[in-house]
């Protein structure tokens, strides 16, 4: 098992908030705005270096979406900010005629998702985000794991001319992927060739899955561990080329087992080399308060959970 | 520069060729809006023919001219006979209106690239939203060209559309001219008896707005309306015309009467229609 380390933890967020101030210092055509949270989304920097550029649109989530559409008429790229329930479920029709039917060239940019936003609740813990944003026609859906590869998402999805969801999170993770990484959208990554096992993670699983490799080298297990950051377009070749070699999958996702990463490899391989193949993510309910420590153990996200899974599929190999 | 800038009177000829299409497109489908889009033909008539600066040959970024957005987009007819006889495309392609493999989809969209729609509408209070961040990438881009939309009465019902008011008058979006269609009726019923609107004017004055009246169904009043609408943009305010239309204008039987909204004319009305709506020189598609 390959090593990583990291010297630093820190949240996604802030990989977010530090690309748009980049690109706004490089790409005068990327505006900003926000819907109530820009502490939230740490959009702040960006407002006080380019405050003509930046629109605080109040807590008036559809408006936003709407005005980010129109402002692409005139070559601006907006990128809008909330939490991802405010940025998706709440908005969903605007999104859909206003953005990715209508084809403009919006960067809805997603903080909170998942259960680790912790303390709050199922209310604002949303974890069908990714399935409703990837049944979108044109939609790009990226999910970044630490803040270096969310500071390069975002500073990659305004080269790409299109609606793009981008998904990233509230807590402190490590930082373990390279600050001069070059982010390539739809193109997986690969962190750990292995023999026995394909592991597709996406978002914060994927340092569990990188401690999940751990475990499993110790009990003589190799695995492949395959960064996913962008769900759609899924880089259905690097997914077919790893199970063709493991002839097994587990998927790792901080989202509902329905509609997710998961079920976008396993109708990569149903269609194309069906194999065996076990799902961590959460199993079709809403979550709860609690730490997101707390809240990843009761549903199932650990490194363990991981481990437990490639054990099972292991079995199930023919 | 309006690249027509027809008189009144040619005005009056074009709306009555434009409300002729609106019924034969609808007629040959079988379905369609005809009432709003009878009802807008002399508003639109009248930006596309006098008002507005633009140009037929598309952009879809339209700098330095004026842009119009369709919020009720399910008064699609009157805006793609109006564009085609404008020069948008051929008025030939109005014969495909909500066909198979047509630019003409049932509710106006980009995205088979029909020139002159910048965004699509249909599902209802998206248009306003749209139609400031147009306005403000203008405002950014040092473009002093105006931004109109239209939008239904009903379609006040819905919330985004409050939203984006407030957001107007908060952001000072002062290059934007919005209409309100109140034709007073809505699919089930008139307003006032599904949802009553209430004091309109009152309602946009307390968001911030500079509220301004007018009646949709004369020219000799409307092009007034429309010029004193265009003075009062540039001064901190949003602008918004409460326009009085009757749906169905200019066809008696589909007149006073929200049963127009969405149903086809047979083809003994569709006959009735066009002699009611005659030209001296018809040029039908």
């Amino acid at each position: 098992m390959k090593e990583y380390t990291y010297t630093e933890k820190k949240d996604t967020r802030s990989g977010f908030g530090d690309g748009l101030l980049e690109l706004g210092r490089k790409n005068p055509n990327v505006v900003g705005l926000c819907a109530d949270l820009i502490g939230s989304l740490k959009m702040g920097a960006f407002q006080k270096e380019f405050p003509e550029r930046f629109f605080q649109v109040g807590i008036a989530e559809a408006n936003m979406i709407g005005l980010a559409a129109g402002m692409t008429i005139g070559g601006k790229i907006p990128f809008t900010g909330t939490f991802a329930n405010f940025s998706t479920g709440r908005v969903y029709d605007q999104i859909r005629q206003s953005v990715a039917y209508s084809g403009k060239n919006v960067k809805i940019c997603a903080s909170h998702a998942g259960l680790t936003l912790g303390e709050d609740g199922a209310t604002h813990q949303i974890l069908e985000d990714i399935g409703m944003m990837k049944m979108l026609p044109g939609m790009t859906v990226i999910n970044p794991c630490d803040y270096n590869q969310t500071k390069a998402a975002t500073l990659a999805i305004a080269e790409h001319e299109g609606p793009v969801y981008l998904r990233f999170g509230r807590p402190v993770v490590p930082i373990f992927t390279p600050a001069d990484q070059k982010f390539e959208i739809g193109k997986a990554v690969m962190l750990n060739e292995g023999t026995d096992v394909s592991i597709f993670a996406t978002g914060h699983l994927v340092w569990k899955a990188i401690l999940a490799g751990k475990l499993l080298a110790d009990k003589g297990i190799s695995a492949e561990i395959i960064n996913i950051h962008t769900i759609k377009p899924l880089d259905t070749e690097a997914v077919l080329k790893s199970v063709a070699k493991t002839g097994c999958v587990v998927s790792a996702e901080e989202h509902n087992r329905l509609g997710g990463l998961g079920d976008s490899i396993a109708q990569a391989l149903a269609t194309t080399q069906p194999a065996p193949q076990e799902y961590v993510a959460v199993n079709d309910t809403f979550g709860e308060s609690g730490t997101p420590e707390e809240l990843m153990e009761k549903y199932g996200l650990t490194e363990n959970d991981i481990v437990a899974a490639v054990e099972r599929v292991i079995s199930r190999k023919k | 520069m309006n690249p027509h800038n027809l008189s009144i009177e040619e005005l009056k000829q074009t709306a009555a060729q434009v409300r002729r299409d609106i019924v034969r497109m609808v007629h040959a489908v079988n379905s369609g809006h005809p009432g709003g889009s009878l009802g807008c033909t002399d508003y639109f008539v009248s930006l596309y023919f006098r008002m507005m600066n633009y140009s037929t040959d598309f952009t879809m970024d339209g700098q330095g001219e004026d842009l119009f957005f369709l919020s009720n987009g399910h008064i699609s007819p009157v805006w793609y006979s109006t564009l085609a006889r404008a020069g948008f495309f051929d008025i030939k392609e109005l014969a495909t209106f909500r066909k198979l493999n047509s630019r003409l989809q049932g509710h106006p969209t980009t995205h088979e690239g029909l020139p002159g729609v910048r965004i699509s509408s249909g599902s209802l209070g998206q248009g306003l939203s749209a139609a400031l961040g147009a306005a403000q990438t203008k405002k950014l881009n040092k473009d002093k060209s105006l931004v109109y939309v239209l939008m239904g009465d009903g379609e006040l019902e819905e919330g985004q559309i409050w939203e984006a008011a407030m957001y107007a008058a908060h952001h000072k979006v002062d290059n934007i001219i919005a209409t309100v269609d109140r034709n007073g009726q809505q699919i089930d019923g008139s307003t006032e008896e599904v949802m009553s609107l209430g004091d309109l004017a009152a309602k946009f004055r307390a968001f911030g707005w500079h509220v301004l009246e007018a009646d949709g169904n004369n020219f000799e009043l409307l092009l007034p309306a429309l010029e004193h609408a265009k003075a009062a943009t540039g001064n901190g305010k949003p602008v918004i015309i409460l326009m009085d239309t009757e749906m169905g204008y200019g066809v008696d039987f589909m007149m006073g009467s929200h049963k127009w909204h969405g149903v086809a004319p047979n083809d003994e009305q569709l006959e009735i229609a066009l002699q009611q709506l005659a030209v001296e020189s018809a040029s039908d598609y």
